[in-house]
């Protein structure tokens, strides 16, 4: 019985991983085409060329090839970390050279949002599954609903105005102290942290109108501890399900709150390239962070089946 | 109270105690029954369409009912409002340039002064002393269309691929699940963007010089909005499609289904005239819910400077207009904002409550 389990994990895993491979080709395939079909040729825009050096040019970078051979050089050269060099935000400059330089930036504010996401949600959504139906509740659930309705821009806009501007609390641009990080941080924090905290209310309150709860109550167990440990740990399987699409928003909630910010990451590096049109670095940086999200949600995904075992791993219908 | 008389054993029923224990029947209890007592037990009731049942539950939840009175405001703001103000959304007022809210410049005063009527500059004006007012209407405006139409761009595709992959099955329907399972997985962000950029210098070309009326109706909304809706007929229809895909597999299986079948409908009429139409609560309630988030996607994208073009504003654009000169203009970024929240809250709560109203079995 055991065995079949694991095996089944195996193939769950397989298929999965599987999956995520064929996305990643697919999105990669979809941006070199599309990135081709615009019109317009990397040698065109400078000063007017005869057409033989045109030619030459095309063919030094294997431009006149038919398209599948251009896309399969693009793909196993991509492979092999060669991005192309940036055309016009730092000229020559190696793709994936600057994705590594930008990209930590990004990770340190996202790494903490995230994590703030998490520490003050998840309390949050027990607090007030534990206070169903009081004032803390009801006070609780306005600034929740308000959290995922309101756009990021609009809590990074409040939050500049208010601590940057007003009260001149804290420095509204760059990363230089500590102080850069609180309000980048939580204002991608915000909505993660709002749906978090709504999810955990209600699987919260269902697990607590389950047996073992009534049990752990009887046996006199303090509520404190019937909360944060007996039902906290089923109750926090719909959150785990959430982990994926979240990076996912801090991924694309960063190119915002980079923007705003002005935080030198690789979010608002990307939307600066493609206001600049710069199509190598709109290529590379599309598919890397299409890599990181797939693998991201594969991995969540890997770890919810684990969590939980009473998910079978045959895909059923829904 | 007489003792029963029946024997021990007897089949005989005892029925005395049993009408002798309340009320004692008098002779009158044996009379025919009036005309007011008959129609006193007719239900009177009357019998309800599943909207009217649906609308009478809707009434009931207050949040909802806010939420539906704020979204008619905003309606009759974007789209009537302009036409009380005097301005236009990319007319330039000069020598009234960067005013504050309900403040007049000095040319304006003196017109006042000299008993000419001056409409007052409500949210102030921009740096191109444009009346924000009327930018922050229009704006409204764009982005109430763009959710809009974005979601029956959703609900049309989304439903028909839905109900075909359920109702078809098999081999048919698996193919057609991985392929949304595919569209899924793509991070949905990253293609709008992509998209953004690569449609642009086509579809730009396309609207100058093309000449069919069709196109030309396009070319009103511009380039940044005609990709969003592209994106949102690419990428955004696949959970629509998976709701109606899981309606259509339950209801297939049913009587009239079959009832339909035998007497020779198609499929196409099974699911144009019995599949859809018993969806139809799900069908408006992800419709009604697809709304807010295509205005969300919307404002991030203009917010970005990726999606309306100038002249056009949307409030995304404006709010990004309005970041420029947060030191001293604040309102400029902080009313369209506030707007655009109410929106997008107000659209969000009625959709719940609508979930609620249309399909009481998904209330928790």
């Amino acid at each position: 019985m055991r065995r079949a389990g694991s095996e089944e994990m195996l193939e769950y895993v397989l298929k999965r991983v599987g999956m995520a491979f064929l996305t990643v080709v697919v999105i990669a395939c979809i941006t070199f085409l599309m990135m081709n079909a615009i019109p317009g040729s990397p040698f065109l825009d400078e000063r007017s060329q005869p057409p033989e050096v045109l030619a030459a040019l095309e063919a030094k970078y294997g431009l006149d090839k038919p398209l599948y051979q251009q896309l399969g050089t693009y793909l196993t050269s991509f492979v092999q970390g060669d991005m192309g060099v940036s055309l016009k935000m730092q000229k020559n400059r190696d793709v994936a050279e600057i994705i590594f330089e930008k990209f930590p930036v990004s990770v340190r504010v996202g790494v903490w949002a995230i994590l703030n996401a998490i520490v003050c949600g998840i309390p949050l959504g027990c607090i007030a599954a534990y206070n169903r139906g009081k004032w803390v509740d009801s006070l609780l659930r306005i600034i929740t609903t308000a959290g995922v309705a309101i756009p990021s821009f609009v809590v990074c806009t409040v939050l500049l105005i208010v601590f940057g501007v007003r009260l001149s609390l804290l420095p509204t641009m760059g990363l230089d102290s500590w102080k850069n990080y609180l309000m980048p941080c939580f204002a991608l924090s915000f909505y993660p942290m709002c749906y978090i905290a709504r999810l955990m209310r209600s699987s919260m309150l269902d697990v607590i109108n389950q047996d073992y709860i009534r049990t752990a109550k009887a046996k006199g167990v303090a509520p404190v501890m019937l909360i944060f440990k007996h039902a906290l740990r089923n109750s926090l399987i719909p959150v785990i399900t959430y982990l994926g699409p979240m990076v996912a928003y801090t991924v694309t909630g960063g190119f915002v709150v980079e923007t705003v910010f002005s935080i030198p990451g690789l979010g608002r590096y990307f939307i600066q390239s493609i206001l600049a049109r710069d199509y190598p670095i709109i290529m590379g940086t599309t598919i890397f962070l299409s890599i990181l999200i797939i693998f991201m949600n594969l991995l969540v995904d890997i770890a919810y089946k684990i969590v939980d075992p009473r998910i079978s791993f045959t895909k059923g219908g829904e | 109270m007489p003792k029963s008389k029946v024997r021990l054993g007897s089949l005989q029923v005892d029925v005395d105690p049993v009408l002798d224990a309340g009320c004692p029947l008098t002779a009158a209890d044996f009379e025919p029954a009036s005309q007011e007592e008959k129609a006193s037990m007719v239900v009177i009731k009357k019998r309800m369409s599943y909207w009217q049942d649906a609308w009478r539950r809707l009434k009931r939840n207050t949040v909802a009912m806010v939420a539906l009175g704020v979204i008619i405001v905003i309606i009759l703001f974007a789209f009537m409002g302009p036409s009380f103000v005097p301005y236009t959304y990319s007319q330039q007022i000069r020598g009234s340039e960067n005013l504050s809210p309900m403040t007049y410049s000095e040319k304006e005063l003196e017109a006042a002064a000299a008993g000419e009527k001056v409409f007052p500059h409500v949210f102030g004006t921009d740096t191109l002393g444009r009346d924000l007012l009327v930018r922050v209407m229009y704006g409204a405006r764009i982005s109430m269309t763009v959710g809009v139409t974005a979601s029956l761009i959703v609900l049309v595709i989304g439903s028909i691929y839905g109900s075909v992959s359920g109702f078809l099955g098999g081999k048919v329907d698996a193919v057609m699940m991985r392929i949304v399972e595919l569209i899924y997985s793509i991070p949905d962000v990253l293609v709008v963007l992509l998209l953004q950029v690569v449609l642009k210098d086509p579809l730009t070309d396309l609207f100058d010089t093309s000449t069919s009326p069709l196109i030309e109706s396009f070319s009103g909304i511009g380039v940044g909005l005609f990709s969003i809706f592209i994106t949102f007929a690419l990428l955004y229809w696949v959970s629509m499609s998976r709701i109606i895909r899981g309606q259509v597999l339950m209801l297939k299986s049913q009587e009239f289904v079959m009832a339909a079948q035998c007497l020779g409908a198609s499929n196409k009429r099974i699911i144009k005239r019995h599949l859809l139409p018993n969806c139809i609560g799900q069908i408006v309630v992800t419709t009604c819910l697809q709304i807010p988030s295509a205005i969300f996607l919307e404002s991030f994208l203009s917010f970005l400077g990726l999606g309306v073009s100038a002249p056009l504003a949307s409030l995304g654009s404006l709010a990004s207009d309005g970041l420029g000169g947060i030191y001293s203009y604040a309102y400029r970024l902080i009313i369209p904002s506030v707007v655009l929240s109410i929106m997008i809250l107000s659209l969000n709560l009625f959709g719940d409550g609508l979930r609620d109203a249309l399909d009481p079995r998904l209330k928790k």
